[in-house]
């Protein structure tokens, strides 16, 4: 047991059951965010506030943070790994028919976090450390954190974040065209009859989250900048 | 037809190796793969060069010493084939043809084409084999093995050790290989009783071993000469999973 979690199937464990975690929180985010599209902001920022004050998300905030932080680690360490078990590598690369997206998950990775690192600065650390303005839906007696403005302000403002998000959506949709599938691969629900089936819920799965996280910028950008 | 080789030279496991440019007429189409080397190598002796060195034995896709990675693929161009069932007609007249050795820390080349894969030995010794006396052939349906399984473990024994998994993944990793000896005889009465033991044993050795670790990317299963697919990955996933969580240390 104890050489689980040092064995090479141990990390990968941790790869998968951290990338599963952070999958499930795509959708509650993607779910909050579609509120977006509707109305005039007041539903996601009720949505927004109700999901940054009660208990339960305060909980789960910083063991996201924590798989974000293990499934990061773990990548850097186990591609530190992987490039070592190969000291030379071949004069002519390799031509094997295998998806980009799965012999790059790293540098996807690394594009996502780097985007990641922009979207907390744009909006997170406003919301937890800095001052968003206030507004009230019920004649002033709570007063809401108007992340809608945040968001709406951000992306009508400058349409260059708009692409930035969309590109980041991109690298989302790669990572997850491999990740998924790769995940279940990992802990073992695999099989012959099931690697088709889940590669194609991957893809699908992909699709909605990458392209719903794609639609909210791209909504903002066609409706007030274009 | 004509064609042109560019092929890694190394003298010994410690010498420091370069790529050969070499010229060949008169190639057959029909030719073998290897037999288009035979014929370079019995030029060179004419010429009073050293031939090159690789590995050869079976010539019918069982042994598994045919390791060359031929323009970019182990086994060259085709599907599920070993280097010994590729012809000269999958190239062109003219072409350049780049030739290397299996490239992997735990594969340590020893001559020009020629690598160690002294480390699939241990692999096996670690755990592929069964410890019990399996005795003479026993009586029909003494040991009842369901059809789906026997296929399965008929699939998983096709493995002919040849290394092209590990020179295929970009992380060298050996999980093919591993899970098909691991799933090979934990499908199996006979193997089932040290299953778990096998799959902590042969995990362990092949991290030992320096091999990288799957990214699942499948580039073994679409180079495996016999066509192994990567769902034996999965089962060894569980298998080790399984075993790491409930066998005694």
């Amino acid at each position: 047991m104890t050489k689980f979690f040092t064995s090479s199937i141990g990390q990968k464990f941790f790869m998968s059951i951290t990338g599963l975690f952070l999958m499930m929180f795509l959708v509650v985010h993607l779910t909050i965010n579609s509120l977006l599209l509707f109305g005039d902001g007041s539903l996601f920022n009720i949505a927004a506030n109700f999901m940054s004050s009660n208990i339960i998300m305060k909980v789960i905030e910083p063991i996201l943070a924590l798989g974000f932080i293990l499934h990061i680690l773990y990548a850097s360490y186990i591609t530190l790994k992987n490039r070592m078990a190969r000291p030379q590598n071949y004069l002519v690369a390799g031509k094997t028919n295998v998806s980009w997206a799965s012999k790059n998950m790293y540098i996807l990775g690394g594009l996502i976090f780097i985007f990641l690192v922009i979207h907390l600065a744009n909006f997170f650390w406003k919301v937890k450390f800095g001052t968003v303005a206030a507004i009230s839906y019920d004649g002033g007696e709570t007063e809401l954190h108007d992340v809608y403005a945040l968001v709406a302000g951000l992306f009508k403002g400058w349409w260059w974040y708009d692409v930035l998000y969309i590109i980041g959506a991109i690298f989302l949709f790669l990572h997850l065209t491999h990740g998924f599938w790769s995940a279940f691969q990992t802990i073992g629900w695999d099989n012959n009859k099931w690697m088709s089936r889940l590669k194609v819920i991957g893809y699908i799965y992909s699709i909605i989250i990458a392209g719903g996280f794609a639609l909210i910028p791209l909504f903002f950008l066609i409706k007030y900048v274009v | 037809m004509k064609i042109k080789l560019n092929i890694w030279k190394q003298a010994n496991a410690k010498a420091k190796g370069k790529f050969e440019k070499y010229e060949l007429d008169g190639v057959d189409e029909e030719m073998s793969f290897l037999e288009m080397l035979d014929s370079l190598n019995e030029k060179l002796i004419k010429e009073g060069k050293e031939p090159v060195a690789y590995e050869h034995d079976c010539h019918e896709a069982i042994c598994g010493s045919c390791s060359l990675y031929i323009n970019g693929r182990p086994h060259g161009p085709g599907d599920v084939i070993a280097t010994c069932q590729m012809h000269m007609r999958s190239f062109k007249d003219g072409e350049t043809i780049t030739v290397e050795p299996w490239r992997a820390k735990s594969f340590p080349v020893l001559k020009d084409l020629i690598v160690d894969r002294d480390a699939f030995d241990k692999l096996m010794a670690a755990g592929g084999f069964i410890s019990i006396d399996a005795g003479q052939a026993p009586d029909a349906n003494a040991n009842l093995v369901s059809k789906i399984d026997a296929d399965k473990a008929f699939d998983a024994a096709a493995c002919i050790g040849c290394g092209a998994c590990v020179a295929a993944c970009k992380n060298s990793s050996a999980m093919l290989f591993v899970s098909a000896k691991v799933s090979q005889l934990a499908l199996l009465p006979q193997g089932k009783i040290e299953a778990k033991r096998r799959a902590l044993n042969m995990v362990a050795k092949m991290d030992e071993l320096g091999f990288g670790s799957c990214t699942n990317t499948g580039a073994c299963e679409a180079e495996c000469p016999k066509g192994i697919g990567i769902d034996f990955i999965a089962k060894l996933n569980r298998e080790y999973l399984c075993a790491s969580f409930t066998e005694a240390e």
